[in-house]
């Protein structure tokens, strides 16, 4: 492994920062897709010039848009996303069905083994599937079908599906999370799926301890222990150590539990990262300093990691798919802010340095290590 | 043929410049113009209309000399002037904003 490709996904296009392994010097391409906004872009684990990006526009709709090359070039793939037989209705925000509608694709997951299959999660919140590169999609209607789903509610953001976690070590298993429905797990490969939310509490749902309902930010794991996940939620950032069963809070002396990413050390499985931010109603740092938190605990006892970070005056916001690590060692981290800054650390987080700035706000960040 | 002037993201995807033009039985209606348009470009599909409903997306518009035709049935036969060539078929995006002074 020698070099690193970070996958911008941004408000008004695609970015692709490309540096060798030192992760001092940068390149940047861009925009892709000039002018749409690009939920997220990703690269397959099992080819990493096969790439995947979510294409969107409030004009134009959803495309996806797939490359061969490692980014140079794209090609428009597969764009229908039609739900599985009567989709039925889901709560709107005030309590009433609403009919389930394709509004856009919020993350792309694609394979650990195979280049041509890619999970879809979508708004309104469901699982899709391609297994022929992105060309055609299937619901895996069985999340919506489980009994809950015509009870999930929107969150602020909308009813998205937005994380999709693939267990390295059984493939049968599938992790999702949905705004504001909750964490759910497939051990079938996505046939059947059951609510993994027992120990969550959320104070601002009529049962603060519901099955569903929850307001679930983020989930994350380390592939070499793919059973402990950590969870950032609207308010508390969580751990389970049984693949979900059961979860307990480790928000510890975080300045604010309140916040969107997590993501977990690429080579020390109980280092952890999330970026607070001071509440619900105000998006941005508390104190408008941009810090990172990192765990060395597997949670509980945070630290905050400022040094080349903006500690005054700061008021951006990190979103969920904006934070990820790279494989290296040491191992680089990397977020995205929605004032168009992409911070790096090529020290697990000791120190950073912004690779670009002042791009459109940013969605989501990717890093492959090549 | 009729001529169809596409807005500027739409023609980045279809990878061409300026006017298109596409060739349809008469009378040429809404419905048989984006036919013709998705089948000669099929990264159309979905863009304009709903790819299962075949509903016009909300924020996109269809006019014709100095027409806003949005509202037509997609089955209702252009005007003359865009079946005989004269004048284009316009695929707009909607402008939102602005204040009244």
């Amino acid at each position: 492994m020698s070099a690193v490709r970070v996958l911008v996904g941004t408000k008004k296009g695609a970015f692709i920062l490309t540096s060798d392994a030192k992760r001092a010097e940068w390149k940047v391409s861009g925009p892709h897709f000039a002018g749409w906004e690009i939920y997220h872009v990703k690269g397959s684990p099992a080819d990493p010039n096969r790439l995947y990006a979510s294409q969107w526009s409030g004009w134009f709709g959803q495309l996806i848009q797939r490359s061969d090359d490692g980014g140079n070039s794209w090609e428009p793939v597969g764009n229908q996303f039609t739900y599985e037989g009567v989709p039925g209705t889901h709560q709107s925000y005030d309590g009433k069905p609403h009919p389930w509608e394709f509004k856009r694709v919020w993350h792309l997951e694609p394979s650990l083994t195979d280049p041509d299959t890619v999970y879809a999660g979508i708004e309104d919140a469901a699982l899709f599937r391609s297994t022929d590169g992105g060309r055609e999609w299937k619901e895996l209607a069985g999340l919506r079908r489980h009994g809950s789903g015509s009870a999930w509610q929107p969150g602020a953001g909308g009813l998205c599906l937005h994380t999709i976690l693939l267990d390295p070590s059984d493939s049968e298993r599938i992790y999702i999370a949905i705004s504001s429905a909750g964490a759910f797990r497939s051990d079938d490969a996505g046939t059947t799926w059951k609510p993994i939310n027992h120990g969550l509490h959320s104070l601002y749902i009529p049962n603060p301890t519901a099955e569903v309902g929850h307001c679930v930010h983020r989930i994350a794991m380390n592939p070499a222990r793919p059973h402990v996940l950590f969870m950032q939620k609207h308010w508390d950032v969580m751990r389970s150590n049984d693949s979900g069963d059961n979860w307990h809070e480790v928000s510890g002396n975080l300045p604010t539990d309140f916040g969107f990413p997590i993501d977990v050390h690429a080579h020390e499985p109980d280092t952890v990262y999330v970026v607070p931010i001071k509440s619900d109603s105000e998006h941005f740092p508390p104190e408008g300093k941009l810090r990172v938190y990192r765990s060395r605990t597997g949670g509980n006892e945070w630290e905050p990691l400022t040094a080349g970070l903006p500690q005054s005056d700061c008021y951006v916001n990190v979103l969920r798919d904006a934070l990820c690590v790279d494989q290296l060692d040491p191992c680089g981290i990397y977020f995205g802010t929605t004032g168009g800054q992409v911070y790096a650390s090529a020290n697990s987080g000791d120190s950073w340095m912004a690779i670009v700035r002042d791009l459109p706000a940013v969605l989501s960040v990717e890093v492959q290590t090549l | 043929m009729i001529r169809v002037q596409l807005p500027a993201h739409l023609r980045t995807l279809a990878k061409v410049s300026g006017e298109v033009t596409v060739a349809v039985q008469f009378p040429a209606s809404q419905r048989t113009v984006i036919d013709a348009l998705e089948s000669a470009y099929p990264t159309l599909k979905g863009t304009i209309r709903d790819q299962v409903t075949q509903e016009r997306r909300p924020f996109v518009r269809f006019f014709a000399c100095s027409e806003d035709l949005s509202h037509q049935s997609p089955d209702t036969p252009l005007p003359d002037s865009v079946q005989s060539g004269k004048e284009p078929f316009l695929v707009i995006g909607a402008i939102a904003g602005g204040r009244q002074q």
